[in-house]
């Protein structure tokens, strides 16, 4: 299996990170190696396996339904890149 | 059981076309605060002033989540007949999106918490059966503005984050009648057990409406639309009856339908495609890493069963067994929780010897066309059960008549006053003394002598000219019984 | 008494407790020397004027019962710090100040500690050198132009150069163990679930976990006790009976069985490393301890499941980095402009290319060939495991398949700087502890690790061993102090 560039635009584009040729292909290359490594566990046959969900061996724990969280808009807006007193601002969203 | 005696079909030259209907219903689950944080759910506060560290995905913050959510998806699951899955996962459903905080919403994917279920329609031509695919616990993103600003999008996150169910239906609703009884049904049931509020205003009741057409008879599904995020009834209809359509007109233009996903324009009352959505739609889904499997016992699920109030369904059949209302009468009585609180407590007030059939009338007639008038809930009517159950028992044991029982109603409105006290304030009290209406008919029948020897000679219908002059004389007081009894008697 | 900066945080809490030292005489050591290794990059953010307040605060009020009293500390700058700069170590967050505080580092500063500044490290804990740091390179306190390893890389600097007394990092596939080992240093990587992840940076959630550095073992149980706390703001986080790891400290490891995994003998390991884990299983033998030959069979998938799983999560995890609610945003016409410039531009290119694996191994058509097929595997290798402790108490393996190499010399190669990790990624992909301790130097005088697997939750078990093996191996540092003029 080869990952192409057209492959390399699908996932920049899913991952929102702009990628321009030069870029491209050296991340093509990259990642075509990392995959040969990875092929290794084509080896395996885990049909019959279940995967680990996870490692931490508890119950998930439920939290009682109490606001705790108060208005903390000043904190949250803080080290919003845009100022703004109530809402976080980001360039028009195109439909 | 399910009768399906569905006509709602699309007509062309020579096809007939049914229309397939699947819902995917984002209900907020009523809740103080958030689903996987402790900031309030409340509607209407100042913007970001609902939304924690966590709510706006700050480095190193982690998903906590809130037991009385997972009750409440537990406890619409019951309601909606359906398997309670003891182990359910949450996933992320990854995208970027302004309102997104994390990047991801966390969702349940493969493994919901409530599994298959049913729900019953009471439809004009009987009953029909909506299966429901299954429930998941999902996060509500927040809310974008675009129109605050020439240049920029602003965001509020006091949504973000609050608890979702979604429930989904499998494709058995067949018309915009039987889309809208459905949606009415769930959020019957979610208000009856507390767990939606149901508030399509508000946004706490919304859907995804999946539409397809095929010919009439056939068996295979046609390609579906998904219209997304419709926030009323009506609007669910319109968009329904405009994007099946187009889709017959495509059909029976020789043209393909796209699988996609469509918004419906309440303004221009079309649907249309969403495809800068589409190109991006791969959700990379997988098991929240933050959360383990979400396991409940039998016991949980137990508890929670034996608290389950009584639903709709089954107070409908105890309204028709235990208080002999026919089946319509019981269906609307139902059909809203606290409409049928308020009959309960008419009932329960109006004593041992009561009129149920008249206590139903007044309610479904008088009392509803006043709320309808003042846009009011009936948790808001301006006459309490109480008062409106002594108003039916004046009525009942003759101490008023049925229409001075309306003035006394309109008097009632304000300030939700005792009737007995307006019959006795106002003299209304029903004049029932034989002699008296003997008197005044005697009277009537000698002011009208003409009338009466005309009614003599067979003009029947004079009748019930004379009725009308002893209420009008009598000012409406007179028993009407009783009139009647002894005009019958005086014009032989 | 000799050189404060010299002395183990044992040494200075005596010290302090017994007040042959104050606070402020202790945490302005440790920033002249920081001041003055300024060449070793260690300190993403100094944090010294208000140390040195803090340190003049506690002296006027000194609160003698706490396990950290007044001792200075410098964390690596993944942990959120209340008002004071948190990077990861990359551009996107280089402005961003937190208004909290992680369970971790507050639990040091519970029990008396002082911060003094934030530590350099991998860009989101992704690198196995420090080379990934927005903020440049850290050089190894053992010689010039050698890397301390990663990615609490700034970290393993700061204690082997005595910048600090001890430190904490994260280890998601290695991060305090392969350091540590580079650096001659001694780091644990607790059970998961033992320390709460609550405030620190997320790389890959199933797999991180914070852990103590030190310079020697004791230390680290002690800093170990404090930092472990139940933490119900972390919905992994486990309660079960933590220790007072330092107290239950014991050299006495008579007949605990210590497994030999035959699988880490990997194709073209250097007979120094070899050598070294021969040197290490005469030592366990001679504490008294038992040594079994076990089999772990699916040792050499751990590295390509890791390099799936760990993408995978931070793919999702690095999301919330888009410019809108915190850290570098980029000009962007619109929104998705907006998005992909300020990821393009804020984050560097390793962590890019993890994101980029990540986003592909679970995106639409290879979520069951990759992500799925690895948690299936990753069972296998827990199954391993599971089996291995029906036998043994614990498991040692030689910490890293070699030494400290350049700086600059792997950078290009990806997959080749991943076979760093190859012996202590599969702790992580298990959940289970594991410690590295110093135990010898390679031909040029280059610190070599042995890496100590224990049982779910019985960190004691592994810090007894590690303490009982310390002593026998009598491991000193040579660090010439080559970057102070």
């Amino acid at each position: 299996m080869s990952i192409d560039l057209k492959t390399i635009k699908h996932i920049s584009k899913l991952s929102r990170i702009s990628v321009d040729e030069q870029k491209a292909d050296k991340l093509a290359d990259d990642l075509n190696s990392i995959f040969k490594f990875i092929e290794k566990l084509n080896e395996l046959k885990t049909d019959n396996v279940e995967p680990l969900t996870s490692v931490a061996e508890t119950n998930l724990k439920l939290r009682t339904d109490e606001v705790k969280s108060k208005d903390i808009r000043d904190q949250i807006i803080k080290n919003s890149p845009q100022d703004n007193e109530d809402y976080f601002v980001v360039p028009k969203v195109i439909e | 059981m399910s009768k399906n005696k569905s006509d709602y079909l699309i007509n062309r030259k020579d096809n007939q076309y049914e229309v397939v209907i699947g819902l995917e219903v984002h209900a907020q689950v009523t809740s103080e605060s958030k689903l996987f944080s402790s900031s309030s759910t409340k509607f209407g506060a100042e913007p970001n002033t609902q939304v924690s560290l966590v709510d706006a995905a700050f480095p190193g913050m982690l998903p906590v989540i809130n037991e009385f959510c997972v009750k409440q998806a537990i406890k619409t699951g019951i309601g909606l007949n359906a398997k309670i899955n003891k182990r359910s996962v949450f996933d992320r459903k990854n995208y970027f999106y302004a309102d997104l905080p994390q990047g991801y919403q966390i969702s349940q994917f493969k493994d919901p918490i409530v599994g298959e279920g049913k729900v019953i329609l009471d439809m004009p031509e009987g009953q029909k059966e909506v299966g429901i695919e299954r429930l998941h616990l999902e996060q509500d993103a927040g809310k974008s503005i675009h129109d605050l600003d020439p240049q920029n999008t602003f965001v509020d996150l006091n949504r973000s984050g609050v608890a979702l169910m979604e429930i989904v239906s499998k494709p058995d609703l067949r018309s915009p009648d039987e889309v809208s009884a459905y949606i009415k049904k769930l959020r019957s049931i979610m208000r009856y057990l507390g767990t939606c509020d149901g508030n399509m205003q508000e946004g706490s009741l919304r859907a995804d409406v999946n539409v397809s057409v095929r010919v009439k008879g056939s068996k295979k599904l046609g390609i579906r639309c998904e219209i997304k995020n419709v926030n009323s009834i009506k609007f669910m209809q319109m968009a329904i009856e405009y994007e099946a359509n187009r889709q017959v007109d495509l059909i029976e233009d020789g043209k393909s339908i796209d699988q996609e996903t469509r918004l419906f324009d309440t303004k221009k009352n079309e649907t249309r495609s969403m495809r800068s959505k589409e190109d991006a739609h791969d959700y990379r889904y997988f098991p929240d890493p933050d959360l383990l499997p979400l396991e409940v016992s039998d016991e949980f699920v137990n508890e929670l069963k034996k608290n389950i109030p009584e639903l709709p369904d089954d107070k409908k059949k105890r309204f028709i067994d235990e208080f002999k209302l026919s089946p319509y009468e019981a269906t609307i009585l139902v059909s809203d929780i606290e409409t049928s609180k308020y009959f309960e407590e008419v009932v329960a007030k109006m004593g041992k010897n009561k009129d149920m059939k008249l206590a139903v009338n007044w309610i479904t007639g008088e009392l509803f066309a006043v709320l309808n008038d003042k846009n009011l809930e009936i948790s808001q009517s301006p006459v309490s059960a109480k008062n409106l159950a002594i108003l039916v028992n004046l009525i009942k044991n003759g101490t008023i008549s049925g229409k001075i029982a309306k003035t006394v109603f309109e008097l009632m409105l304000d300030g939700d006053k005792d009737p007995q006290k307006i019959v006795e304030e106002k003299g209304l009290k029903q004049q029932s003394d034989p002699k008296a209406i003997e008197a005044l008919i005697d009277k009537i029948i000698n002011d009208n002598r003409e009338k009466a020897i005309e009614y003599k000679q067979g003009k029947e219908k004079l009748f019930g000219f004379f009725v009308g002059q002893a209420m009008k004389v009598s000012g409406g007081k007179a028993n009407p019984q009783l009139i009647n009894e002894i005009l019958k008697k005086k014009l032989q | 008494m000799s050189e404060i900066t010299k002395q183990s945080l044992s040494e200075l809490v005596k010290n302090i407790k017994d007040k042959n030292l104050s606070s402020e005489e202790v945490t302005k050591a440790f920033i002249d020397r920081s001041e003055k290794s300024k060449e070793l990059n260690a300190y993403i953010t100094e944090n010294y004027s208000s140390a040195l307040e803090n340190a003049k605060k506690f002296d006027q009020k000194p609160n003698l019962e706490l396990k950290l009293p007044g001792i200075p500390m410098a964390v690596k700058d993944l942990f959120c710090t209340k008002d004071i700069r948190t990077t990861a170590g990359s551009k996107i967050l280089g402005n961003f100040v937190p208004t909290y505080e992680s369970t971790v580092t507050q639990n040091l500063w519970d029990e008396g500690a002082i911060l003094i500044g934030k530590l350099n490290c991998d860009e989101f804990a992704m690198g196995s050198s420090n080379e990934t740091s927005f903020f440049g390179n850290v050089q190894n306190p053992i010689d010039k132009n050698l890397v301390p390893g990663g990615s609490s890389g700034g970290s393993a600097s700061a204690v082997a150069g005595q910048l600090t007394p001890v430190t904490i990092g994260t280890d998601t596939g290695g991060s305090i163990r392969q350091p540590a080992s580079f650096t001659g240093t001694v780091g644990l990587k607790p059970t998961y679930g033992s320390c709460s992840r609550y405030g620190i940076v997320a790389f890959a959630s199933s797999l991180d976990q914070a852990g103590p550095m030190a310079q020697n073992v004791k230390d680290c149980a002690l800093l170990q006790e404090v930092i472990s706390t139940y933490d119900p703001k972390d919905s992994t986080s486990i309660e079960f009976k933590r220790n007072e790891y330092s107290k239950e400290l014991t050299n006495n490891i008579k007949g605990k069985k210590i497994g030999i995994p035959k699988e880490y003998r990997v194709e073209g390991m250097p007979k120094e490393i070899e050598d070294l884990w021969q040197k290490g299983i005469e030592f366990a033998k001679d504490c008294g301890a038992q040594i079994v030959d076990i089999t772990l069979p699916h040792t050499s998938y751990a590295l390509p499941t890791y390099y799936i799983v760990a993408p995978a999560e931070a793919s999702s995890n690095l999301a919330r980095y888009d410019g809108v609610k915190y850290g570098f945003r980029a000009k962007g016409e619109n929104l998705t402009d907006m998005y992909e410039k300020t990821r393009s531009e804020g984050f560097g290119d390793e962590v890019q290319r993890r994101i980029m694996i990540g986003t592909y191994v679970l995106s639409s058509g290879y979520y069951d060939a990759y992500y799925l097929k690895a948690q299936k595997i990753r069972k296998l290798i827990k199954n391993d495991f599971d089996e291995a402790y029906k036998k043994v108490d614990a498991i040692l393996t030689p910490s890293t398949p070699s030494s400290a190499f350049k700086i600059g010399e792997k950078k290009d190669d990806p997959v080749s700087m991943y076979l760093n990790d190859i012996f202590t990624v599969p702790v992580n992909l298990a959940g289970l502890p594991g410690i590295s301790i110093p135990a010898g130097h390679d031909t040029n005088g280059y610190p070599l690790g042995l890496q100590i697997i224990g049982k779910a939750f019985d960190e004691q078990s592994i810090l007894n061993i590690a303490y009982a093996m310390e002593e026998k191996i009598k491991f000193k540092n040579k660090i010439t102090d080559w970057w102070i003029k």
